[in-house]
């Protein structure tokens, strides 16, 4: 096994994690939390492709992943706030009692 | 009579010229104001009208002193200012104004005699509660009637004159409460109007044929010299030239205007009107404006005479006018309305002006129409005083011995009456009526114009003695005690009266000034004017019957004038003839059963078309299209409907269904989108392995 292959075997690992988090938890904020591990699942495999790439001396790589990090901050910041408002409105962080947008 | 030098025409537009629209204009723009205020604003509104008209009358008394400038130095003045109204194509109508001796003659009396007459209207219409709209109508009428005097293109002239016989439509039907006055104000309307379809024939043909209807425009007007050759050598129906009937077609509209036979029949009905009405409208201005019209195409209606000849125009025009002269003066004979002999007289006098006209020339009809204009107006004033003293009794044989109650009216009515009878010397009437006497002496055509006038001077002399012997002396036969009017109204009597006695200076036959100054040739004061050969014998016979028609009159009428139920003198003497006269030769009724039946008969026709004919076509029509509604609805019903519900039934359940996937849950999308991307995944691999 390459160390490529392990790292990614970790990425998935970790994006399968967060994915089951996100949906299987019922408390926003946990949803939130499964979302942020599977973002930094993609940054793993971000970071694993550039140091095994073809061009390891260019920093791309990791360029790429301080944006993806930067952009998860601005997200979760933007998510919590949500979640704050929508406990001030509703006294819930429940997903589930949120079936307002249903057809 | 000097010999006739031809002044050198001037055709430059001066100043005055140029300000020459303002003339109508004032008057028509102070009444739209007037008609913009409010009812009892009678200050304003009397102030504006006079305002304005002064103002006019102050303009035209600077543009006849412009022309009497040019007169005095041998030039003719004709100024003109035209401009383009309409463009089609190459087809332009124009229309413009023009300054010359004759337009500025009646400028000044138009507005003069307006002008005394608004005056006298504050005191007459003092009571009225519509005094605004009153001062409103009488503006725009003076107005137009400044506008047919100044109009150089006969377009705008006939506009004018419709806007003249729309406010006569107004003002006669003033007090429209009174079933009469609104009768005699369609009439009017209606009467003129079929003169007005000739005359507007007159007009088409003319601009066909000469494609302009401008008067004067530096030799390529319809009244010059190359026009006319050209309407002279078209030839017309019945041995006339297109100039000859073109002529006739417009002296059916001026006959409508003037009273001629036999469209007169308006006139004495128009009396229902407030007498300032009738004496500015119905005698002194408007229907002179028929003869104004004649003056002005004069050009027209004589081309083709030759020397000291005449046209066929100018003899229908002669015999019409001696004819109408006779007619009225004999109707007025048996009138008892004191404002309805007058109208008759005002008939007779326009009669005058059209015999003058086509025998004498442009001077010696405008010349009467002007002394006319002042002694008219001067008398419907006067009979305007006695009515308003006489609180509104109009049968003179209900008055009499105002000589004493109404001094004032008294004498001014006796200056108007003696210079309308042509007593000699010293009134104005005498110089212009002898004026047309002496045309009718010399016509070439036939001597019985000539008989038929002096008859009409006897006449006239005749039943206005009767009138004043009626009204002003004998003993009161009336009820309430009559009274003098108050100054407003009288002095503008006073002012007409010494006209009208002063205006006869300018048309002696030693000092023909009037007819040098229209016709453009210098005259001096001459008395060997008056040995012209016949002249002095023709004055004489003049005098003569115009003394044996006051002294019939004085006879008949002198000793205790008839009570109201008595019959007159003349209808105990005859009583056969003064029924016929009475009842105004039975004019009126002849159009009753002639005219007025047949139209009466014709609209039976038409609404019996209307309601069995057309009536039917229309209600088949529409039974028609109520069966074929009826058929749609069915099928709307049935078909349409049906196929349009179901498709809306199977769009909702499709939607229902759809809207079933939206569950409103965040974790359900996420999980079909985990599903989607794994499915995605899946397939790439797949297919790579592949």
């Amino acid at each position: 096994m390459t160390p490529l292959a392990g790292f990614l075997l970790v990425a998935a690992l970790l994006f399968s994690i967060g994915l089951a988090g996100a949906l299987t938890r019922r408390n926003a904020i946990l949803v939130l939390i499964g979302i942020e591990l599977m973002l930094n699942a993609a940054n793993l495999n971000l970071i694993a492709f550039w140091r095994y790439g073809p061009h390891p001396e260019a920093l791309t790589g990791m360029m790429f992943a301080i944006f993806s990090i930067a952009v998860a901050a601005a997200e979760a910041a933007v998510g919590l706030g949500l979640v704050i408002h929508l406990h001030r409105h509703a006294h819930t962080t429940d997903l589930d009692a949120m079936n307002r947008m249903r057809g | 009579m000097q010999e006739a030098i031809p002044f050198t025409p001037q055709l430059a537009a001066s100043p005055i010229t140029g300000l020459l629209w303002l003339i109508p204009a004032l008057p028509i723009v102070a009444s739209g104001v007037i008609a913009l205020l409010s009812q009892p604003r009678r200050k304003s509104s009397a102030t504006l009208a006079i305002g304005s008209l002064g103002f006019s009358l102050l303009l035209s008394l600077v543009a006849f002193g412009h022309v009497l400038a040019g007169w005095t130095r041998n030039v003719a003045v004709r100024e003109t200012v035209n401009f383009t109204w309409i463009q089609v194509g190459t087809v332009h109508v124009d229309l413009g104004w023009v300054l010359d001796p004759l337009s500025a003659v009646m400028l000044v009396m138009v507005a003069l005699v307006g002008l005394l007459i608004f005056i006298y209207s504050i005191g007459y219409m003092e009571h009225d509660e519509n005094f605004t709209r009153f001062f409103c109508f009488l503006s725009l009428f003076a107005g137009a009637m400044l506008g047919v005097v100044i109009a150089n293109s006969l377009l705008l002239l006939f506009m004018c004159w419709e806007l003249v016989g729309l406010t006569s439509y107004l003002l006669i039907g003033f007090w429209y409460q009174k079933p009469a006055a609104a009768a005699a104000a369609k009439k009017a309307f209606l009467v003129t109007r079929i003169g007005d379809i000739f005359f507007l024939l007159g007009i088409v043909w003319l601009f066909a044929q000469t494609g302009t209807l401008l008067f004067y425009n530096g030799g390529a007007g319809s009244m010059e010299a190359g026009a006319l050759a050209g309407l002279l050598a078209q030839p017309a129906a019945l041995g006339l030239t297109a100039a000859g009937a073109i002529g006739l077609l417009i002296f059916c509209g001026a006959a409508g205007k003037s009273g001629q036979l036999p469209l007169h029949v308006w006139l004495p009905d128009a009396m229902e009107g407030p007498t300032p009405v009738s004496a500015l409208i119905h005698a002194a201005t408007m229907v002179a404006a028929g003869v104004y019209l004649i003056a002005r195409v004069y050009p027209l209606m004589q081309a083709g005479a030759l020397t000291g000849g005449t046209t066929t125009a100018l003899t229908v025009v002669t015999w019409v006018g001696a004819s109408t002269a006779v007619f009225a003066a004999l109707i007025a004979v048996a009138q008892n309305d004191i404002k309805r002999i007058l109208a008759y007289s005002t008939i007779s006098q326009l009669g005058y002006m059209m015999a003058g006209l086509g025998m004498g020339g442009v001077a010696v009809g405008i010349f009467h129409l002007i002394t006319h204009g002042f002694f008219k107006a001067l008398l419907f004033l006067g009979a305007g005083s006695v009515i308003h003293g006489c609180h509104e009794e109009q049968d003179v044989r209900r008055m009499g011995g105002l000589r004493a109650d109404m001094p004032l009216t008294f004498a001014t009515y006796a200056v108007g009456m003696l210079a309308l009878c042509g007593f000699p010397i010293f009134f104005s009437g005498f110089w212009s009526k002898d004026g047309i006497l002496e045309a009718a002496q010399h016509w070439s055509v036939a001597k019985t114009p000539f008989y038929l006038l002096v008859f009409g001077a006897l006449l006239t002399a005749f039943y206005m003695t009767r009138q004043v012997k009626y009204v002003f002396l004998g003993y009161w036969r009336g009820g309430k005690p009559a009274h003098e009017s108050p100054a407003v109204m009288t002095l503008p009597l006073v002012i007409l009266a010494l006209s009208a006695m002063a205006l006869g200076v300018i048309g002696t036959p030693a000092w023909p000034w009037f007819r040098g100054f229209i016709e453009g040739r210098a005259v001096g004061f001459d008395w060997h004017g008056f040995a012209e050969p016949g002249l002095l014998m023709l004055m004489g016979t003049s005098t003569v019957v115009v003394f044996l028609g006051l002294g019939l009159g004085w006879r008949l009428y002198g000793g205790q004038a008839p009570k109201p139920e008595e019959p007159d003198v003349l209808e105990q003497a005859a009583p056969l003839p003064w029924g016929w006269l009475r009842d105004r030769l039975y004019v009126d009724d002849l159009y009753r059963v002639t005219v007025i039946a047949f139209y009466e008969w014709w609209a039976r026709v038409a609404e019996w078309l209307d309601r069995r004919v057309w009536g039917g076509v229309v209600a088949g029509v529409a039974w028609a299209f109520r069966g074929w509604a009826q058929f749609n609805r069915f099928l709307d019903n049935n078909w349409v409907d049906g196929g349009f519900d179901k498709g809306c039934e199977e769009l909702a359940t499709g939607g229902g269904l759809l809207s079933r996937v939206q569950t409103g849950r965040v974790q359900t999308y996420l999980r079909i989108l985990a599903l989607a991307v794994a499915a995605l995944a899946a397939i790439l691999i797949w297919s790579s392995r592949a």
